[in-house]
């Protein structure tokens, strides 16, 4: 048992803790900084396995971005103090056996399917992919290079952006 | 120690929680919320198989960057119709939205 294995335990516990917290709290807002909890306990996951700018930019977008978006749409549209509605007992008990018969049978191909070669030491950071590779590889037309994606993401950002202001606006 | 398996268990169960979620809340942000857990969760998983079994690799990494870039402009676009949603009904419950139904 050493420091990452008591790290990950962590925060392992307070994901989990924080997502069920997500999706079982009565007011929206609440669930909405729930989520920002777990999103930031991913980034901390990225950053226990050594890959910072993953962690980074997780934090930037998730926690910077989109908490924030769904911050101010809850504001914008849901009364103050206004709870969320509970269904019937019997859909939540439909749902709720559904999701825990998936788990079972996920977490059941997961424990029985040995991962062969999977390594279990960290590795030094020096030999993990550094943010000099990551933009090397982001602009290039080479056998690893991502320049198509890239662009392709930029253009959808860009046709995100149009919608949302035409989405939105008054008319 | 970093196990593989206790990533994927953690993140199955964050993708099941999502799911959870997804079938059982009535408010389309609320639903929202359910959806980005479920996304993290995938995320999670292409990191980790990046990590820890081919870690001189970098697919998964750049897989996790644009699946978090594509998830927020999703995110966005989405909230952007619920607001024109609410503008129109008054409201943004899913049972409330049955204009469409014939």
């Amino acid at each position: 048992m050493n420091a990452e294995s008591v790290i990950f335990y962590i925060l392992a516990f307070l994901i989990l803790a924080f997502s069920v917290l997500t999706v079982t709290t009565k007011r929206i807002i609440r669930s909405a900084m729930f989520l920002f909890f777990t999103l930031l306990g991913t980034a901390g996951l990225y950053f226990l396995m050594g890959y910072t700018f993953l962690g980074s930019v997780q934090m930037m977008v998730y926690a910077g971005g989109i908490v924030v978006l769904f911050v101010f749409s809850i504001l914008l549209t849901s009364s103050n103090g206004e709870k969320l509605v509970r269904l019937k007992t019997g859909k939540i008990f439909a749902a709720a056996v559904t999701c825990l018969l998936g788990a079972a049978i996920v977490l059941f191909i997961i424990i029985t399917h040995h991962f062969t070669g999977a390594i279990t030491d960290a590795v030094p950071s020096e030999q993990l992919i550094s943010i000099s590779t990551i933009g090397h590889q982001m602009l290039s037309f080479d056998k690893y290079g991502y320049v198509l994606p890239f662009e392709a993401v930029s253009v959808l950002l860009l046709a995100c952006i149009v919608a949302g202001i035409i989405i939105a606006r008054k008319r | 120690m970093l196990h593989l398996e206790y990533f994927l268990i953690l993140s199955a169960l964050m993708l099941f929680i999502g799911i959870y979620g997804f079938l059982t809340r009535r408010s389309t942000l609320a639903v929202l919320i359910s959806v980005e857990l479920m996304l993290n969760a995938s995320d999670i998983n292409f990191a980790v198989f990046n990590r820890l079994l081919y870690p001189a690799g970098q697919e998964g990494y750049f897989f996790a960057l644009f699946s978090i870039a594509i998830s927020a402009a999703e995110t966005a676009v989405a909230i952007a119709i619920m607001i024109a949603i609410y503008r129109n009904v008054r409201s943004i419950q899913l049972n409330h939205l049955d204009t469409l139904k014939w």
